[in-house]
């Protein structure tokens, strides 16, 4: 948790929560009410531990949650790449992914601000799932978007929220992914924002939300941060993460951005192509920060994955976590920057890098995170000697989609998947 | 609207957004989505409208994720996107049009950052203003973030109409009301848009919160009928606004044809609904007539 607002750096300034060019409130007149409460509990609270609330929620990240997480040096992966690779293990936390950093933080929020009811979406289901735990930890009446294309290929997640005791709501419109799960989520939000809290699940949306989800995520980079001096001695030369909306990629950037000697790799869904197809209104990819260009979705400045009239495509990614056609907007101010090294890994990659790692380090790792992976095969050369790699989740929740997309491919790193079959 | 305009636009008002619903009073303002299911057909739902006794009409300018609007509008704008309405489709049908109510763009303001350049306001609001537009309301930007679009829409002559939510009060709502041109779009409820069964009764409390500026007040989101109109005006609403009904109109009917019949009869049940709400606020209570049946 960063209460050091000076390390923020210069370019958030105003009310608005400005990052540079990006960011602001862009919303339905109806919620600005609801972000000035917000914000005004935020600044209370999180920035300065109004009636203990830090305090609280650190001990229930501990306590709770499983924190700190470990920072691992993995063996066989520095031996393949001849240097030395630390892997961050938020696999490691409760839920099984960093989500549960923010979704914790958020509905402990929604708790000191009296509100009565949590709603979220969610991609993948890793941030429903931490926003449902939480919920129920908490004891707040819980209800997760999500669209039904994500349903159906996240099935265990979709039980583990049932079983925490939320509503699932899944979505039909569009591509009904994760861009549709949060149009509804706002939609209720408009309608019942008196009472509810939205838990967004990523660094984006309006202000305050990606500075605040940045916050309750920064404690990764901290974390890393102290545990890479005390294990190896000094910062590594890089540090890599994935990023759909960005919220593992902020949180785990956030402490390194003043250490310039840290290079910062944040590593997107390539799909299985770069190009966007506007006649289709389709992005056969979610690389974002690579491709996109800036305008206005779901509250904020950021760059987007849109045709040249501003109508927003459809995105892909083998992985449901990153399959999203904007991005937070301090992370695209930092790519503007030259801060963060924006790359992407196609599908293939990072279902070789799922494989890899399950076999190498005996960790089963998200798709999302297996990007990063990916990136680390094709460009260890590029990171220098000292090299961490955030592992954002597990991959229990994809082990479906990995046979299914493995079986359709002729991947090196993968294993006999027929067996699965008899 | 610049000096040269409204000395020939007659104005006791200082736009012809204001002076449509302050001449009218009690004005009707009518929503359709272009290019639903075609923009030919817009045209002619346009005309209707306008034949029925509309006195303002918003014109949608389809956007792919409208985070403001309920299903009905949501799936108009999926039609219309399916038919492969563009914005210069759009300004080639606004140009086509001719009608005696003013016409507003309705979009998001992400549609309006990408017209002709990159992020940039101006070339929305230039083009805007030589199609015939007269102003612009946008869902999702809220006044905080709207100097760029205020000031472009000052250069060109064009209002800039802000949305007054239940949620709007204090501070806030002195601060809208005094940006607001054309009218104040007074949002009767919380949510998205939609047609409903009633009228809220935050509609009566945002009015009753409004009544102190001098501001035109025209009221939308689930207004569907006759007398919700009458119920609206009544309540001292200078306006009302109807775009879900109007759109269930359009994908119910059979043909064109008969949507366009169906659409000027609607207008007018409309307008003669807060004719009467009108009419009631200077008449004895005892001597109002019997509301029309729908």
């Amino acid at each position: 948790m960063s209460t050091e607002r000076e390390r923020d750096g210069e370019y958030e300034s105003g009310r608005t929560g400005s990052f540079g060019d990006y960011g602001g409130q862009y919303v339905p007149e109806a919620l600005m009410p609801a972000l000035q409460e917000l914000e005004d509990a935020y600044e209370r609270y999180v920035l300065e531990n109004e009636d203990g609330f830090l305090d609280e929620f650190r001990e229930r990240m501990r306590d709770f949650g499983g924190r700190p997480t470990p920072l691992q040096r993995a063996d066989r992966l520095s031996e393949r790449y001849d240097r030395e690779i630390y892997l961050k293990r938020e696999d490691l936390l409760h839920g099984g992914a960093h989500k549960l950093n923010n979704a914790l933080g958020q509905v402990l929020l929604a708790k000191y601000m009296g509100k009565e009811r949590i709603i979220a979406e969610t991609g993948a289901g890793q941030h429903g799932t931490a926003t449902a735990m939480a919920a129920a930890h908490l004891d707040m009446p819980c209800e997760i978007y999500m669209g039904r294309t994500d349903v159906n290929r996240q099935r265990p997640n979709v039980y583990r929220m049932r079983m925490n005791g939320a509503e699932v709501n899944p979505v039909e419109a569009g591509s009904a992914t994760l861009k549709e799960a949060i149009n509804e989520t706002m939609r209720d939000w408009a309608t019942t924002v008196e009472r509810t809290h939205y838990v967004i699940g990523s660094v984006v949306g309006p202000h305050p939300f990606p500075q605040m989800v940045r916050d309750f995520q920064a404690v990764i980079g901290e974390e890393i941060r102290d545990q890479i001096q005390e294990q190896a001695g000094r910062l590594p030369d890089s540090v890599v993460a994935c990023a759909g909306g960005g919220s593992n990629t902020m949180g785990t950037f956030h402490a390194f951005v003043p250490d310039e000697a840290v290079d910062l790799y944040a590593v997107e869904a390539g799909g299985s192509s770069l190009e966007i197809d506007e006649d289709a209104g389709l992005a056969p990819n979610s690389a974002t920060l690579s491709t996109g260009t800036d305008g206005v979705l779901h509250g904020a400045m950021t760059k987007l994955l849109q045709g040249g009239d501003g109508q927003i495509v459809e995105s892909h990614s083998v992985s449901a976590g990153l399959d999203y056609a904007g991005v937070g907007p301090e992370l695209s101010h930092l790519v503007e920057t030259g801060r963060v090294t924006p790359t992407n890994v196609d599908d293939d990659a990072a279902l070789n890098g799922f494989h890899r790692l399950s076999r190498l380090e005996g960790i089963i790792p998200a798709l999302e995170s297996s990007h990063a992976l990916g990136y680390l095969e094709e460009e260890h050369d590029e990171l220098g000697d000292l090299v961490v790699v955030n592992v954002s989740g597990r991959g229990d929740k994809d082990l479906e989609t990995v046979l299914e997309e493995t079986e359709k491919r002729e991947l090196e790193a993968a294993p006999d998947v027929e067996v699965f079959d008899q | 609207m610049t000096d040269e305009a409204r000395s020939e636009n007659d104005a006791a008002y200082d736009s012809d957004v204001e002076a449509a619903i302050r001449e009218n009073h009690p004005a009707l303002v009518t929503y359709i989505t272009a290019g639903d299911p075609s923009l030919e057909d817009t045209k002619a739902y346009v005309e209707a409208l306008d034949r029925g006794g509309s006195d303002l009409i918003e014109l949608g300018l389809p956007f792919s994720e409208p985070i403001a609007e309920g299903q009905t509008i949501q799936a108009a704008i999926n039609r219309a996107l399916a038919a492969g309405t563009t914005p210069d489709g759009f300004f080639e049908l606004v140009e086509d049009l001719e009608t005696e109510a003013p016409l507003l763009v309705m979009t998001y303001y992400n549609m309006i950052l990408q017209y002709g350049s990159e992020a940039d306001v101006r070339p929305f609001v230039e083009r805007a203003a030589e199609a015939g537009l007269s102003g612009i309301i946008v869902p999702d930007l809220p006044a905080e973030e709207s100097d760029p679009l205020r000031e472009a829409c000052d250069d060109n002559g064009l209002d800039l109409v802000f949305i007054i939510a239940p949620t709007t009060e204090g501070e806030r709502l002195d601060s809208i009301m005094s940006q607001v041109s054309g009218f104040a779009y007074v949002q009767a409820r919380l949510g998205t848009t939609g047609a409903r069964a009633n009228v809220s009764g935050a509609t009566h409390d945002s009015l009753a919160r409004l009544s102190e500026y001098d501001v035109p007040k025209a009221v939308g989101f689930g207004v569907s009928k006759g007398e919700h109109a009458t119920e609206i005006v009544e309540a001292g609403a200078d306006g009302v606004i109807v775009g879900s009904a109007l759109i269930d109109i359009i994908s119910s009917s059979e043909t064109p044809g008969d949507a366009v019949d169906a659409l000027e009869a609607k207008a007018a049940e409309l307008k003669r609904g807060a004719r009467r709400g009108a009419d009631s606020l200077t008449v004895d209570p005892e001597e109002r007539p019997e509301p029309e049946q729908p």
